[in-house]
């Protein structure tokens, strides 16, 4: 490190030193993360919460749950929800999951505090928009929470918001009228926010590398943050629109979505012409993509942290940056695949199944790579290093059921069944979880200064583990019975047989949630009880372990690093006897 | 550690396979001329991704159980043949299962979706409204009736808004809350909603189509066994979505011709 | 294959520590002159114009689909006022390069060069006062948001279009004051941002004039 780098200074800005500008409104790309992770924390125990009341009902519909009431008084008239209240949390549950927990925990909130650090950058490209990003983002969840205090509560329309359903207003159902208004317009905000979020993760891993630090040199986490964060800056960028368009139906009597002759309530609606396909064809067309949003940025994460605890190389980089790159691009071909039986011309669901069959082929040699990275090494067995096995499973189990899915000669018969319901939730939730999961076990010594309790950790994993094969796995079964998904209650011949199934399901649910405040519990104490962390506990290589824990304002303490390597150089000779080189260590012949 | 993995890993694998291997949950039987080839399809399907999930997660479970092992010096072992076999292997091994399912599977879904109906074909009409399905047959003169959707009154039956007194096709249409259809006769389905997308789904038939407001979707079968069957609503249409429910009941066709003259008679 | 896993140990025995030869072949330092880099708002704006490309072609695609769907699509007159938009910005565009190219041309320009800045910014407002005057001539004849799906889509466009547009003004007043601030344009950032970013508005219009004149 002998030469003075001449890296543009990122920090137009000083260390701030009022609470507000220091913790609030700061423009610290760490703090703005943390407040991420912090919104996403938030969002995943509500949206877990509300999982738990979802399948207590389903499987117990008499279940008294007294607080309820509380909540809504005509929702769950005596703690019992009604068909309606059950729709709208469904709805709540997949909204918050989906836009807050998977696009905010491993995407937004990781991304936003080690993406600069990782390039060797002092702060993002634009920080003002940083800040900017994370407030719009609040202000989606302030609005999108409002629904369930507003008269009808929370929309029934499901995360998907199919018009005209969600498009001809309070006609149709309860939590159709302001409900619905709110959820779109939450949503609307938070494609804003996601396209600032986008827009700055390009720009900053565009301009802002260190010195050395060439494209093929950045962590996988990197370049998975990157590559998502082009796919959310094109997939928010079709969202957006459909949003307005829908709130354009919903408030101003236009009609993108309501056709002509429809009659709600008794009334015929005074709309003319217009298209629900089409609302489907720009929601998947951001939907599909939005699920590799949620699932590339925790491969790129494992992918990182798997080689720091084989003590070994990953396995083919190149070809592993190539799949996510493949992924990315083959993610806009696919949308179709959610709308083989919407009644679209059926010819399109053969051309649509083929990028969909062909998008599995990256997935497995990014699978493959991890797996055989494995292979020979003598491993630590630390939390974050479970947790990277953990994602393997489960990744492969969730994508072994998309093929299922993908062929349209299947999905006619598992479509909206629960089938689906545990593919997505294995392959998209508990995968991108578990990849969060990795990542705060790994980085929180870094980002708190330090390490957690690992024996908490362990209990943590295994009990997670196990639990959600016990919740997602014997959903395949309902699914091939052929459960309909979204039911409130299974009132049918050949539903009410399988309710023993969906009362195991529940009862594993229940306990795999409350694993997860072992994991609270373990963030809290640790927070202020764990032992303080060195700079590089988990001797890893990428630049974020070359500086302090937590690091300064400016990240490298007034240095620029300077890049030597790729970050996989483990299994190496190190100095001092140690089996690592830094992405800063000077080679030694120069 | 890794060896505690490996062993839960392939516990959890071997008892999900183990249950679909059981058919402990499994399809009720099918009875559409067309749902063979599905049936096909799905397990052929099944072995194959069986293969793979086995595959897969047992060379998980065996890496992990080897990277546990502490005891063997230090040596480098590589995978072996490293990256590129991995990818040409994916390449492969994945390709070819694609291409088998695609080659079949648009096959099964041809027959169902781009086939026409056959000319002969009993033709009903079906709307979906919230919480119901309606079927409408054309009565002896073979023609529909057409619909208003501003004389549709639930209160008078008149759910599809039909002008028996102008229209004279519309006087004998029968409208029925069943799907009534004689065994081994081409039925042609024409799928309109009243209101909101709303789903046709009859497990037997191995079908699911969805109405969607403002289009006319066809979608034809025929049935080979009798019996009563449930059809159900699968695309989320409101808060009775889970009621939302009717029965195909396929009869003989004196049966079918003797149901017939009962409904027109009413 | 096999030979190369030999080779890999070999080298890793060579080398006498725990085993495996670098992955990283090359630890050269790239040379990269500071000034190559591009101005960070520039790429900026280039990425915005990704996503708003993006935002308008699925629009684009929502109204084909939209008048291919129904048969109540009805074509109307668009206002004459959204020809002399049309002229004005792309004039605007051209005393945008005017003050650029006066400030190339030297500090003792730097006047001059606001001028055409200050007028440019002035074309800019004229535009979205024109866009107002022709939804108010439409509205005079009776359409409306809501009014046929063609006029839904005349005014989704316009005002999409038009917000954008207010947004590039913003960001060209702030230059103005900056450029006011510090005296000079070498000291001042976002120049070449602000026009980018001005020129795109400039080309959006043209291609929403042209399958608006196509398509109403």
């Amino acid at each position: 490190m002998h030469e003075v780098s001449t890296h543009p200074v990122a920090h137009q800005h000083t260390a701030p030193t009022g609470f507000i500008r220091k913790y609030v409104f700061s423009l610290d790309h760490k703090v703005i993360g943390k407040q991420y992770y912090g919104l996403a924390l938030v969002s995943v125990f509500i949206g877990m919460v509300l999982s738990w009341l979802l399948r207590i009902h389903l499987a117990y519909p008499d279940y008294h749950i007294p607080f309820l009431s509380k909540l809504s008084a005509s929702g769950a008239p005596g703690g019992v929800m009604t068909p309606e209240y059950y729709l709208s949390l469904l709805t709540m549950h997949g909204t918050l999951m989906v836009f807050f927990v998977l696009t905010n925990a491993p995407f937004a909130a990781f991304g936003n505090y080690f993406l600069p650090i990782q390039i060797g950058a002092e702060d993002m490209a634009f920080p003002r928009f940083n800040m900017m990003s994370f407030w719009t983002t609040f202000a989606a969840f302030v609005v999108m929470m409002a629904s369930f205090f507003v008269a009808d509560g929370p929309p029934i329309s499901g995360w998907t918001a199919y018009a005209p359903l969600s498009a001809v207003g309070g006609d149709a159902g309860p939590g159709l009228a302001l409900g619905q208004d709110l959820w779109a317009i939450s949503i609307a905000i938070f494609c804003i926010a996601s396209l600032l979020g986008a827009l700055n993760f390009i720009a900053t891993t565009l301009d802002l590398r260190a010195r050395g630090m060439s494209l093929m040199r950045m962590p996988y986490s990197t370049w998975a943050w990157f590559v998502t964060s082009v796919i959310a800056l094109l997939a928010f960028a079709v969202l957006l629109p459909a949003c307005v368009l829908l709130i354009l139906d919903r408030v101003a009597g236009t009609s993108f979505f309501i056709p002509a002759g429809l009659v709600l309530s008794d009334k015929l609606q005074p709309h003319s012409g217009g298209s629900p396909l089409l609302w489907q064809h720009l929601f998947w067309f951001f939907g599909h993509p939005e699920v590799y949003i949620a699932i590339l940025p925790s491969i790129g994460i494992i992918a990182t942290i798997l080689p720091v605890f084989t003590r070994r190389p990953l396995l083919g980089p190149k070809a592993l940056i190539g799949s996510m790159v493949a992924i990315g691009f083959l993610s806009y071909m696919v949308w179709g695949h959610h709308m083989f039986v919407s009644g679209m011309n059926p010819f399109s669901a053969n051309i649509f199944s083929i990028p969909t069959l062909i998008i599995t082929i990256p997935a497995t040699i990014m699978t493959l790579l991890l797996t055989a990275s494995l292979y020979g090494a003598k491993m630590r067995f630390d939390t974050p290093a479970l947790f990277c096995l953990g994602f393997i499973s489960v990744f492969i189990s969730g994508g072994i059921s998309g093929f299922y899915l993908a062929q349209p000669s299947l999905d006619t018969y598992l479509h909206a069944t629960y089938f689906v319901v545990a593919h997505f939730h294995f392959v998209m939730a508990v995968a991108s979880l578990f990849g969060v999961f990795a990542g705060t076990y790994f980085w929180f010594p870094k980002m708190f200064g330090r390490m957690m309790s690992e024996s908490l950790g362990k209990w943590h994993f295994w009990l997670t583990f196990l639990g959600v094969y016990c919740v997602f796995m014997p959903m395949h079964y309902l699914g091939l019975v052929g459960n309909v998904r979204r039911y409130s209650a299974f009132v049918d011949d050949y539903l009410a047989p399988l309710i023993p199934v969906h009362r195991f399901i529940t009862i594993a649910a229940l306990l795999t949630g409350a694993a997860q405040l072992i994991f609270l519990w373990n963030l809290i104490w640790s927070r202020f009880r764990g032992p303080v962390a060195p700079e590089n506990p988990w001797e890893a290589t990428s630049l974020e372990w070359s500086t302090t824990s937590p690091p300064p304002f400016d990240n490298f303490g007034g240095k620029h690093p300077v890049v030597y390597h790729g970050p996989n150089e483990f299994g190496v000779d190190g100095p001092d006897g140690s089996d690592f080189l830094m992405q800063t260590a000077a080679p030694k012949n120069s | 550690m890794g060896k505690v993995f490996a062993v839960l890993v392939t516990l959890i694998t071997l008892v999900s396979i183990a249950f679909f291997v059981l058919h402990t949950w499994w399809l009720p039987p099918n009875i559409s001329t067309t749902g063979k080839a599905v049936d096909h399809q799905l397990e052929e399907t099944l072995i194959g991704t069986g293969v793979l999930f086995l595959a897969g997660q047992l060379m998980l479970g065996c890496f992990a159980w080897m990277a546990s092992d502490k005891s063997k010096d230090a040596q480098a072992r590589r995978f072996p043949g490293g990256a590129t076999s991995i990818v040409v292997t994916a390449i492969l091994v994945v390709g070819i299962e694609i291409f088998t399912l695609t080659f079949v599977g648009s096959k099964a879904w041809g027959a169902i979706y781009l086939t026409p109906a056959e000319p002969g074909a009993l033709r009903i009409d079906v709307q979906a409204e919230q919480f119901a399905f309606y079927f409408r047959y054309p009565g002896p003169d073979g023609q529909f009736g057409g619909t208003h959707p501003e004389k549709i009154d639930d209160g008078s039956g008149n759910y599809f808004g039909l002008d028996p007194a102008n229209d004279v096709a519309a006087r004998d249409d029968i409208v029925a809350g069943s799907l009534v259809v004689p065994v081994n006769r081409p039925i042609a389905l024409t799928l309109h909603s009243k209101d909101v997308g709303h789903s046709f789904y009859v497990r037997e038939l191995r079908m699911q189509v969805d109405f969607v407001p403002g289009l006319d979707i066809p979608l034809h079968f025929t049935a080979t066994q009798v019996g009563k069957y449930e059809i159900v609503c699968t695309q989320l249409c409101g808060l009775g979505h889970y009621n939302m429910k009717a029965y195909l009941e396929v009869l003989s066709e004196p049966d079918y011709e003797q149901w017939l003259k009962t409904q027109a008679g009413q | 294959m096999g030979v190369d896993v030999q080779d890999d140990i070999a080298v890793g025995q060579r080398l006498g520590g725990s085993g495996l030869p670098p992955v990283t072949k090359d630890t050269r330092l790239p040379n990269v002159a500071l000034s190559e880099r591009p101005e960070r708002s520039e790429t900026g704006v280039w990425i915005g114009i990704f996503a708003i490309v993006m935002t308008f072609a699925a629009l684009t695609s929502a109204m084909i689909v939209r008048e291919g769907v129904a048969l109540d699509w009805q074509r109307f007159q668009l206002p004459k006022i959204l020809y002399l938009d049309t002229l004005i910005l792309f004039f605007s565009s051209w005393t945008f390069e005017t003050a650029l190219a006066k400030m190339k041309e030297g500090e003792n320009h730097f006047s001059e060069s606001m001028a055409w800045l200050c007028i440019t910014l002035a074309l800019g407002g004229s535009f979205v006062i024109g866009q107002g005057i022709a939804w108010r001539v439409l509205a005079g004849q009776g359409l409306f948001l809501a009014t046929n799906p063609s006029s839904s889509f005349f005014y989704v466009f316009t005002a999409a279009h038009a917000l954008h547009l207010v947004g590039g003004i913003l960001g060209l007043g702030y230059l103005i004051y900056k450029l006011k601030r510090t005296g000079s344009a070498a000291r001042t950032t976002g120049i070449r941002a602000t026009s980018l970013y001005w020129h795109f508005m400039d080309g959006l219009w043209f291609y929403l004039f042209v399958i608006l004149l196509v398509r109403m």
